[in-house]
């Protein structure tokens, strides 16, 4: 997991959630949906993105809180899937 | 069906009180094309503007009695006014028009405001009464009819409609922060508030009474339900439904009266089918139904209206509401329902009501009004599995009952009961929240405040609309069914603050059409809170008591078919090349900066977004629609002087 990973997630956030907004606090361990940051469509956004700029693959039931609720979990997700 | 307006107090001179008083009926002009007066007295003034639809010839406003005492002005329909003119004659009294003003007017000299509980109708009046020197506001039970008022030099003006009070000089339309606040939580700002600062809504079923100084308003009927230990109705269900029948047929009967031919709108769904079928068995002379299609599948019933249109045997007709008329027509909208909205919604029923004017016709039925009162909504359905999910949390099962309620939704498909059960959020909220049916609704629409500029949010402060919606709640709400709770929510607030006022009042009389609505008739509205509400949500199966009343009058096929809610292309509408060039004016970052509502730079990636045509999601399309209607809106008192061009004669005593 680098801070590469976690800046790049990060700027994805702030594009697509917060529209460009970076005065909204975002600490790596804030929760996306308790915030309501993120909502059923923005998962899939979420994960496109993910597909797409890491080249990793989404399985459904990777779909879950646990992976992508926080900046840390997605950075820790994508590590893990990136070793696999 | 009519506009009204008026003052009380302020010690206003006639010649002025007359300019005031002609500004405000030349406001209202499209609600009543047919005619217009003033009545001015020493401590009120009275205006209306008629749309004919009771009484041709002889039901000129504002009416006074024939010893002059009262003086009303009336905007609405007293459907039973046919019944009460034939007690009130029985008792003596002599009529001399045909119209059911004067049957109010009768009515109220007999019973003072007793007469309301006698009505069956959909009204908001001004009455004065010169010997008590009293004017007195009322409004019908569900709010369909509207009526608003504000102080100005010392009196109280009111109207039909608030741009006639902004039509007054010195009234500014300026937008109340917390209305926002209230909009972008509820959907709707809650009453006596407006979107606008100053500027109050006399809250349904309320009535407003002034006498010198003094004003006192209260409730005169209030939607209530059984305490949830109550035994519920018991008469079997065939039973029920049967009485049900009875209810909707009389209260349908009723609603056709008029001097001018009845028309009905037919969405293919099972309110306006069954509206339609009761009433088709009433109009001798052939139904005509009006429809409305969408060129997206998603959001199109074209089918079903064609099938129940042919089981009619009506004369239908339809009109297509393209994304273009929904881009075009928004600006227009706006000036007519003054309050910001999350969806375009009401414009295509514009361009419904305006079909139903080009036919020449005044009046239309609807099956507004069932969703909230047989709870066919998916909110009430939603609100159960919530609850029945809270019940075992751990399950993985469960959640996926989401999906089946939204399959229209395809976000929601491709979720784990993870995601689910955080969407929903049950298990976080305690059960015996008085919102807990509403909480997932109020929390998504309020993620849209992320727009808000750093200056509103600092003005909005710590202040809460839903603890505010909660705190307005009957005293024993509390002791009532789960069920019951969601539907006073929706039927209380929403109904009148958005279903009856932006989708329909104010869009049907933008083009001098009046909206009718069986379902709302009050006997129908009490027959439905009595009974239990597994009559009419059974499981997970919507409308249970409504679905077998209906059977035999509608096809199975509409009845049984999957409820699909009333939707319209929203932000997708507004994406390139269909953009309107007056989006790069209300949304430019210098007009957004002089209104300090919303965040300038936020707002502009927003709509770069939907001008990409990439916003899909619930939050980001009900901003782009919110802050879009907000800033339309602004400005909404300087359109009105343009259009200023009195043309009536004053009756002054």
């Amino acid at each position: 997991m680098t801070d590469e990973t976690r800046t790049a997630i990060r700027a994805f956030v702030v594009e697509n959630f917060l529209f460009g907004d970076d005065s909204h606090p975002l600490p790596a361990d804030l929760s996306l949906i308790d915030n309501d940051l993120i909502d059923s469509t923005g998962i899939l956004e979420l994960v496109s993105f993910l597909e797409e700029r890491f080249a990793i693959q989404v399985a459904d039931a990777d779909i879950v809180p646990a992976n992508l609720d926080t900046i840390d979990r997605i950075a820790g997700f994508i590590s893990r899937k990136q070793a696999t | 069906m009519c506009g009204i307006a008026g003052y009380h107090g302020g010690n206003i001179a006639p010649d002025r009180a007359a300019e005031y008083l002609r500004l405000m009926v030349a406001a209202l002009r499209h609600r009543g094309p047919d005619g217009e007066g003033i009545l001015i007295r020493d401590d009120a003034g009275l205006a209306h503007t008629r749309l004919s639809i009771v009484g041709l010839a002889d039901g000129a406003q504002p009416m006074t009695t024939t010893d002059d005492a009262l003086a009303v002005s009336f905007n609405g329909e007293i459907f039973n006014y046919v019944e009460l003119r034939d007690d009130l004659k029985s008792r003596g009294h002599r009529f001399h028009t045909a119209s059911d003003t004067e049957v109010l007017l009768a009515a109220y000299e007999r019973k003072g405001l007793d007469c309301l509980e006698d009505f069956n109708g959909d009204f908001a009046f001004a009455l004065h009464d010169a010997r008590h020197r009293t004017l007195v506001l009322a409004r019908d039970r569900m709010g369909v009819r509207p009526l608003f008022y504000t102080e100005h030099e010392g009196a109280l003006f009111f109207a039909s409609e608030i741009r006639a009070l902004l039509a007054l000089p010195g009234i500014a339309a300026e937008i109340d922060p917390l209305a926002l606040d209230q909009i972008f939580t509820l959907w709707c700002p809650i009453p006596p508030r407006t979107a606008f600062r100053g500027i109050h809504e006399l809250p349904p079923g309320h009535v407003m009474t002034l006498c010198g100084d003094r004003r006192t308003i209260r409730p005169w009927w209030q939607l209530s339900f059984p305490d949830r230990g109550d035994a519920p109705a018991s008469a079997p269900p065939e039973a029920q439904a049967e009485e049900l029948r009875a209810l909707l047929t009389d209260a349908t009967r009723i609603r056709l009266r008029a001097d001018v031919p009845v028309g009905a709108y037919l969405s293919g769904g099972l309110d306006s089918s069954l509206i339609s079928a009761l009433a088709a068995r009433t109009v001798t002379r052939g139904l005509r139904t009006f429809s409305l299609t969408f060129h997206s599948a998603e959001h199109d019933e074209s089918a079903w209206q064609r099938q129940m249109a042919a089981t009619l045997g009506a004369a239908s007709d339809s009109v297509e509401c393209s994304t273009e008329a929904i881009v075009t027509r928004l600006p227009e909208v706006m000036r007519h329902i003054e309050r910001p909205i999350l969806r375009t919604a009401p414009v295509p029923l514009h361009v419904l009501a305006g079909r139903v004017r080009e036919h020449g016709m005044k009046v239309v039925l609807t099956g507004e009004g069932a969703d909230e009162i047989f709870a066919g909504y998916d909110l009430f359905r939603e609100a159960r599995v919530r609850r029945f999910c809270a019940r075992q949390p751990d399950s993985a099962r469960r959640p996926r009952l989401f999906q089946r309620l939204y399959p229209y939704l395809p976000g929601l498909k491709q979720q784990s009961p993870d995601y689910l059960a955080r969407f929903f959020s049950f298990g976080s909220e305690t059960l015996d929240d008085p919102l807990y049916s509403h909480r997932p609704r109020f929390r998504s629409t309020s993620a849209a405040k992320l727009f808000f500029s750093v200056d509103l949010k600092q003005e909005i402060g710590d202040y809460d609309a839903a603890a505010d919606l909660a705190a307005q709640l009957p005293a024993d709400f509390g002791r009532w069914h789960p069920l019951h709770q969601a539907q006073y929510l929706e039927t209380a607030f929403l109904l009148p603050g958005y279903i009856l006022s932006s989708q329909g009042d104010r869009v049907m009389m933008a083009n001098a059409v009046e909206g009718r609505f069986p379902f709302l008739d009050h006997r129908v509205v009490g027959f439905a809170a009595s009974v239990s509400p597994e009559t009419k949500l059974l499981g997970l199966k919507e409308k249970h008591i409504l679905k077998q009343a209906a059977r035999g009058l509608v096809p199975t096929e509409i009845i049984d078919r999957p409820k699909q809610p009333y939707r319209a292309p929203d932000s997708e509408s507004f994406a390139a090349p269909h953009a309107p060039a007056y989006l790069d004016t209300v949304l430019s970052p210098a007009r957004l900066a002089q209104s300090g509502l919303f965040n300038v730079p936020a707002v502009g990636k927003l709509k770069e977004k939907v001008l990409k045509g990439h916003v899909t999601g619930f939050r980001d399309n009900a901003a782009f629609i919110g802050v879009l209607s907000t800033e339309l809106l602004r400005g909404l008192d300087t359109a009105q002087s343009s259009q200023i061009a009195p043309r009536i004669g004053i009756n002054q005593e």
